[in-house]
């Protein structure tokens, strides 16, 4: 019992992380309806310039308000400089360019600030939640910090006219137009704001995983595993999916006979995809009905 | 070099009449056969390391040309493309390590493994769609490396080591060496897998195949049995790539676990995209993009080489989004309209 609990609560702290993720993939597919290959290296790239503010000197929680805003902003440009252009073409080709934008960001974060592994600093510390060994202030402020950007996403989408105006360009782009909603713009704030959260998961991955250009890889995957689950048309699902991901991995790894952590990334994927062959929309995804 | 400019297997739905499909000879087969004689007199020109390169172009056309069948022919996605080409390099090197089997035979026999284990994951697929599709095969990708390193089948795979295998042997009554002898094994290998892949597109199967994609509700309605059609697909698509896989494994003489990880699927899939989504001939410029843009990028700057990588593909996705086979058929449908006027 002791052992399974203590499984579950390592399962969601890592499923914080998955969750950050998810939600930023989430953020992205409502605006343009695509998964960004990038976003982990969006998040890489960000986190890097928060490193490189605090080793300015800046204190921490500046250094990560000048790293969201930035980042927004870098998102922003992203949407207008890269995808505008290629906004017609077909699915495949946009994919390749994802590609080409991580394989830009990683080659580019190695040259500037080259492939040795840094350590980052958490402003939560890392002693032991309430005197229990079960989880530590750092994991505690992961999920915490992840439970509250949920919040303030679901007020600003139900309580907000621009919120409104996202979710009308995004379910009905060509109405969202004859009202006057400007959707270009829209899909802008979208990216913009998927590159904030991303840099935010960054911020708070960084302390366990330590900073390097490929630190965001697994994670993204699994982001992108939560976000399926969860369904890529509801960010709370997405939240819920990562968590689930995270808990599924460290119980499968753990108490699965004969599998062990060998295959433990295996177990729990196609754990997912069989829940996906029952439900295949995700868990809290919409039904898209297609009409003939 | 080998890629024959033009390819209107897919532009054209109705096939042609059976009779003159032989007789007429039109610039295609030219070019075609001007080709496939310019491949056979290169081994006698360039020096080995540049036959090896080529060897390695063909077999990543024939690995996209997989790909192709399965998302330009039948709009399947897949990013696990990398496994099936795992399973066909296993199956040759345990074939021929473990049991000792000519290398021959082990090219079908990998292909016959290859086309079961598609089959089958087409079951599961099959409920699947888009994004969803791509994440089942994508967990495919992630878990080969790890299903190839497990300790319960090191007796066969050789776990995280791997397996070393003999290069073929030219037969003797061949005056050529090995290096040689293998770019034309893997040249007959290829011209027979494409002819197949052609035929295949323009026969009854192919325009099945074609109307799903285009409209599942439609071609359902019109009597197709889509799933067994989608499952074929995706049992033919991974039986191409696993003989690439295969071939694979001869050329380089080595299988490891780490060399089938989900970078093979996007490597493959962005050769599919730049050569064309749905040209047969585009194949061939998606392994030639595959193998030397990444060695360009490489010699302009080491440490760069992944931005300029990044922006070649983006200068490509800007200039031709429908990639090679699209761009070429957008400057003949340019020529045909200077020509009229």
């Amino acid at each position: 019992m002791e052992q399974l609990l203590q499984q579950v609560m390592a399962g969601l702290a890592n499923g914080a992380i998955y969750a950050c993720m998810a939600l930023a993939v989430v953020m992205i597919y409502q605006a343009i309806d695509h998964l960004n290959f990038a976003q982990g290296e969006m998040a890489m790239f960000s986190t890097y310039i928060a490193w490189q503010l605090i080793a300015w000197g800046f204190p921490y929680w500046v250094a990560f308000a000048i790293t969201v805003v930035v980042s927004f902003i870098g998102g922003v440009l992203i949407d207008r400089i890269l995808f505008r252009p290629v906004q017609k073409a077909s699915i495949l080709s946009q994919i390749v360019a994802f590609i080409a934008l991580f394989s830009i960001l990683n080659s580019s974060a190695g040259q500037i600030w080259d492939f040795t592994i840094k350590s980052f600093p958490t402003p939560f510390g890392h002693a032991p939640l309430f005197g229990t060994s079960l989880i530590d202030t750092h994991e505690a402020g992961m999920i915490g910090v992840t439970l509250v950007m949920l919040a303030l996403l679901y007020l600003f989408f139900r309580g907000t006219r621009l919120g409104l105006a996202m979710r009308a360009a995004a379910a009905n782009p060509e109405s969202s137009r004859l009202v006057g909603i400007r959707v270009g713009w829209m899909t802008a704030l979208g990216w913009g704001m998927a590159a904030s959260i991303g840099a935010v998961a960054g911020m708070l991955i960084a302390p366990v995983v330590f900073l390097e250009p490929n630190m965001m890889l697994g994670v993204l995957l699994y982001g992108f595993a939560g976000a399926v689950l969860g369904g890529l048309s509801s960010p709370g699902g997405a939240v819920l999916g990562g968590f689930a991901v995270g808990v599924i991995e460290n119980l499968a790894g753990t108490f699965v006979p004969y599998f062990g952590r060998e295959l433990k990334l295996t177990l729990a994927l196609i754990l997912i995809v069989i829940v996906l062959m029952f439900r295949p929309s995700g868990i809290f995804g919409r039904r898209v009905v297609s009409r003939v | 070099m080998t890629s024959a400019p033009k390819d209107d297997a897919v532009v054209a739905p109705v096939a042609a009449p059976r009779a003159g499909a032989f007789v007429r000879l039109g610039p295609r087969h030219l070019i075609i056969a001007g080709a496939i004689i310019a491949a056979v007199l290169i081994p006698f020109y360039a020096k080995s390391f540049v036959l090896f390169q080529l060897t390695q172009v063909m077999i990543y056309a024939l690995a996209i040309l997989g790909l192709n069948l399965l998302t330009g022919f039948n709009g399947q996605f897949s990013i696990g493309h990398s496994a099936f080409y795992g399973v066909g390099a296993y199956t040759t090197a345990i074939l021929m390590e473990r049991y000792g089997v000519p290398y021959v035979w082990t090219v079908p026999a990998a292909g016959a493994v290859c086309f079961m284990v598609g089959f089958l994951f087409g079951l599961p697929a099959l409920r699947l769609q888009n994004l969803y599709l791509a994440l089942a095969t994508f967990t495919l990708a992630i878990a080969m490396p790890q299903l190839l390193k497990f300790h319960g089948f090191e007796g066969w795979t050789g776990g995280v080591q791997g397996l070393v295998v003999d290069q073929p042997d030219p037969p003797s009554f061949l005056p050529i060496d090995g290096d040689q002898w293998l770019y034309y094994f893997t040249l007959i290998v290829m011209l027979v897998m494409f002819a197949g892949a052609a035929n295949l597109i323009r026969s009854r199967t192919g325009r099945a195949m074609m109307a799903i994609r285009d409209n599942p509700i439609a071609a359902s309605a019109m009597g197709i049995n889509t799933s067994l059609y989608k499952m074929l697909t995706f049992g033919v698509s991974a039986l191409y790539t696993g003989v690439a896989g295969a071939l694979g494994a001869l050329a380089v003489a080595f299988v490891a676990p780490d060399s089938f990880t989900i970078f093979l699927s996007i490597s493959l899939l962005v050769g599919l995209v730049i050569g064309g989504v749905g040209s047969i001939a585009g194949c061939l410029v998606g392994g030639l993009f595959m193998l030397y843009v990444p060695n360009i990028a490489e010699s302009i700057s080491t440490g760069l080489a992944g931005v300029i990588y990044g922006f070649i593909l983006l200068l490509i996705i800007f200039v031709m989004p429908a990639g090679a086979a699209g761009f070429v058929r957008f400057a003949l449908a340019q020529l045909a309209r200077l020509r009229q006027t």
